[in-house]
C-alpha cells in the first residue's frame, strides 16, 4: 500500500526566514526568484503552490 | 418439463434482450472494454435463465424452485462488491477520481440491472406458460418499461439551473463568477488559468436542489463526468489544475472550474445538467416529518435558494 502525505505544509518560500517557522524554508529576496523556486518545488512535490501575501509561498499537498 | 421448454426458451431470449439493453456504454458506463461486455452478457444470462426457469418450475408444484430462487438472488448481490471493487481499484490512477459515492451508485445500479432480467424473464415465461409467446412477449416487455420508469435516474438539470460564468484571476485569488475557488501563488499557473480555464455556477432551484449540491461526492462525480468528456489539463505535478467544485455558502450555489482540453463552455454546461443525481446525496428535506415545517416556511414567506441575494432571491447574474 501507498503511503502518501497529504493535506500537509511540506516547504515555505520567503523573502525573510523570521516570517515562517514549522516548515521548510526556502530564502529568495526577489519575486522572480520566489516564483522559480515555488514552480520548481511545485512540480517536484507535485503539490500546489498559495500565496498567503506578504512575501511568503507555501507548498501545499492536498 | 419438456413440455416448458418454450416458456424457458423465451424467457432466457428476453432477459437477455433486456440485459443487452441495458448494456449502454456511454461516456460515463463502465464497463466499455469487450471483456467487461461479455462478463456482464455471460452473468445475463445466468441472471435471464434462472429467472425463466423459476416459473415452469412453481406451474409444476417444485416448491424448492423457491429456494433456489433466492439462492440465485443472493449470488447477484455480489455484483455489486464486483464492481465496486474494480471502480475502486482504478480510482487511485484516474486524474479525476469519481469519488466513493459515485463507485457506490454505478455498482447499484449494476446489481440492479441483473434483478430487472431475472424479473423480466420470470414474467415472459409466466405470460407463456398462461397463455402465448405473445403474451409472454407483452408481459416482458410491460415489466420491463414498469422497472426502467422505476429505475429512472434524476439529473443535476433538474434540480439545478447550471449557467457559464467566467474564471477570473484578481491578485492570486482564482474565481468562478462572484465565488472564491482558490489562492495560486504561482504566476506562470495563474496566467495559464486565465487563458484556459472554464467555468460554471449552478444555482439550486429548491431546497433539495440545494441539499444535494452541497454533498462532496456529488459535486466530485460532476467533476468527473465533466473532466471525462473535455479532457482536463492537468498532470500530477500540477494539482493547482484540478476541477474543483466550491459552495458558496450564503446561498448553496456551487460554482466549477476547469482547465479541459477542449475549451467547450456548452460542452460542460451540458455535462453538468447531465450528471446524474447519486442517490446517497438526494435532497430529503420533504421526506422527514421535520422537513415539512421547513417546506411551509418556504412557501409562506421564505425566500427561494439561490440568487446573489445573500439572503436568497432567484436568479443567477453572476457574471
Amino acid at each position: 500500500m501507498e503511503v502518501t502525505i497529504q493535506k500537509a505544509v511540506l516547504a515555505a518560500i520567503t523573502d525573510d526566514p523570521a516570517k515562517v517557522s514549522g516548515v521548510p524554508v526556502f530564502v529568495a529576496q526577489d519575486d522572480d526568484s520566489r516564483q522559480k523556486k515555488a514552480l520548481y518545488l511545485s512540480r517536484i512535490l507535485q503539490a500546489a503552490v498559495h500565496d498567503l501575501g506578504d512575501g511568503v509561498l507555501i507548498v501545499v499537498k492536498h | 418439463m419438456s413440455q416448458h421448454g418454450g416458456a424457458v426458451g423465451l424467457g432466457l431470449l428476453v432477459g437477455l434482450l433486456a440485459r443487452v439493453a441495458m448494456l449502454r456504454s456511454d461516456y460515463r458506463q463502465y464497463p466499455t472494454y469487450p471483456h467487461g461486455y461479455s462478463t456482464h452478457l455471460f452473468m445475463g444470462i445466468f441472471a435471464a435463465l434462472a429467472g425463466a426457469v423459476t416459473i415452469p418450475a412453481l406451474f409444476e408444484k417444485e416448491w424448492t424452485a423457491v429456494t433456489f430462487f433466492l439462492l440465485v438472488a443472493e449470488q447477484f448481490r455480489s455484483i455489486r462488491g464486483m464492481e465496486r471493487d474494480s471502480l475502486k481499484a482504478l480510482e487511485d490512477n484516474e486524474l479525476v477520481p469519481r469519488g466513493s459515492e459515485y463507485i457506490e451508485s454505478i455498482a447499484r445500479v449494476f446489481e440492479t440491472r441483473y434483478y430487472i432480467v431475472i424479473v423480466v424473464a420470470a414474467a415472459t415465461a409466466l405470460g407463456f406458460e398462461m397463455q402465448s409467446v405473445w403474451t409472454g412477449l407483452v408481459f416482458g416487455a410491460v415489466v420491463f418499461m414498469w422497472t426502467v420508469l422505476l429505475t429512472r435516474v434524476e439529473v443535476i438539470g433538474e434540480s439545478a439551473i447550471v449557467e457559464a460564468a467566467p474564471v477570473t484571476v484578481r491578485g492570486s485569488d482564482v474565481w468562478v463568477g462572484d465565488i472564491h475557488i482558490f489562492s495560486m501563488g504561482l504566476r506562470q499557473s495563474r496566467e495559464f488559468i486565465s487563458e484556459r480555464a472554464i467555468g460554471a455556477i449552478l444555482t439550486p432551484k429548491n431546497d433539495e436542489g440545494r441539499d444535494t449540491l452541497a454533498n462532496p461526492g456529488q459535486r466530485q462525480a460532476m467533476l468527473h463526468d465533466a473532466a471525462s468528456m473535455l479532457g482536463v489539463r492537468v498532470d500530477l505535478d500540477t494539482p493547482e489544475f484540478a476541477p474543483q467544485a466550491k459552495r458558496d455558502l450564503r446561498t448553496g450555489r456551487v460554482a466549477v472550474y476547469l482547465v479541459p482540453m477542449e475549451r467547450d463552455q456548452a460542452a460542460l454546461i451540458e455535462m453538468l445538467r447531465r450528471t446524474p443525481v447519486l442517490e446517497s446525496a438526494r435532497g430529503r428535506a420533504r421526506f422527514l416529518k421535520a422537513g415539512h415545517p421547513a417546506k411551509r416556511g418556504s412557501r409562506t414567506g421564505r425566500k427561494e435558494v439561490g440568487g446573489n441575494d445573500s439572503e436568497g432571491g432567484s436568479g443567477g447574474n453572476h457574471r
